[in-house]
């Protein structure tokens, strides 16, 4: 492993994404994302999430249906990296605090999209609802979840 | 499948619950998930620490992502078990919650316990850990339907 992402690299490396307006330069940096081929593009202000489809992600070959832990994956990844995208003042890496997924429709082995919005943003926690859907229809989500991240700087806290 | 074997054959049931959950669950094989322990309505399995899953390269800990598809499949197959085996479920919702960072390095444990079944659903929680089991990194709260199975042709259950 050599990519360190230190608080200053992520600044550097945020600054970077959004110059360039490519947010897939911040997943680059994490090997998670790689192995689950989770891709973030560009949307509005904010990103937008893809799980690109893969054999590796099913959860049930009998339906075939996609891994629920694959789905959970692509909707936190895609409230933090939106949450990061629209940080202004401090650059902190979001942490997860709670994550709660409703699973709504089974996932079909294709392409998920997923598409987040703050709820509130707070000083030190932001609540993020994020949705996932499929084939670009939207009015019928496969899962929807809501994020509770810590975007404090301080890291005292962290055990 | 009999679960009620001596201790010392135990070992091996574990290795038969790993070898055909991974040959059914394509993704579980993809993380390399072993089931290490199980009780009645319990299981324990373990996500091998590996830094392709790893979620923040600075530090080395592992993506919330991995630790949720652990926790996925760990609460499924505690439900399993008290189902009696393989059985159609599918999970409605899971609330995770991180209680602090995973140590990079180690090997994700994760403990679920289906505590009820209800003719249309089961309810499970759990823990996850990385040394100790009295000192949690997550917890979790799941609950599953229960889906009906299709009638065989010639009427048999």
């Amino acid at each position: 492993m050599t990519a360190t992402l230190s608080p200053a690299a992520l600044e550097g490396l945020l600054q970077r994404a959004r110059e360039a307006r490519d947010p897939s330069l911040l997943v680059a940096a994490i090997p998670y994302a790689q192995f689950l081929g989770l891709e973030i593009e560009l949307e509005g202000d904010g990103v937008r999430g893809r799980l690109r489809y893969d054999e590796s992600l099913i959860g049930d070959a009998t339906i075939p249906a996609l891994h629920g832990g694959t789905i959970a994956a692509l909707l936190e990844s895609t409230a933090i990296l939106d949450v990061l995208w629209r940080e202004e003042d401090e650059i902190v890496l979001p942490r997860t605090i709670t994550f709660t997924i409703d699973y709504l429709r089974s996932g079909r082995p294709v392409d998920t999209l997923c598409r987040a919005s703050i709820v509130r943003q707070g000083k030190r926690v932001v609540v993020v609802s994020v949705s996932a859907f499929q084939e670009a229809d939207e009015s019928r989500p496969i899962a929807t979840a809501v994020v509770h991240l810590l975007v404090a700087r301080d890291t005292s806290d962290a055990d | 499948m009999t679960l009620d074997v001596p201790p010392d054959q135990k070992a091996q049931v574990c290795a038969v619950m790993t070898h055909g959950m991974q040959a059914r669950i394509p993704h579980n094989r993809a993380l390399g998930l072993e089931v290490i322990d199980y009780a009645a309505s319990e299981v324990w399995m373990r996500l091998p620490y590996d830094a392709k899953l790893v979620g923040n390269p600075a530090t080395g800990v592992l993506h919330g992502g991995a630790i949720s598809s652990l926790m996925d499949a760990a609460c499924g197959f505690a439900t399993m078990i008290a189902l009696g085996g393989p059985s159609p479920i599918a999970t409605l919702d899971l609330r995770i919650d991180y209680l602090k960072p995973a140590i990079p390095g180690g090997d994700v444990i994760a403990h679920a316990h289906c505590f009820k079944i209800t003719r249309h659903v089961c309810f499970v929680r759990g823990t996850a850990y990385v040394h100790d089991a009295n000192d949690p990194i997550a917890s979790v709260a799941a609950t599953f339907a229960r889906k009906a199975r299709k009638p065989k042709k010639d009427g048999s259950p």
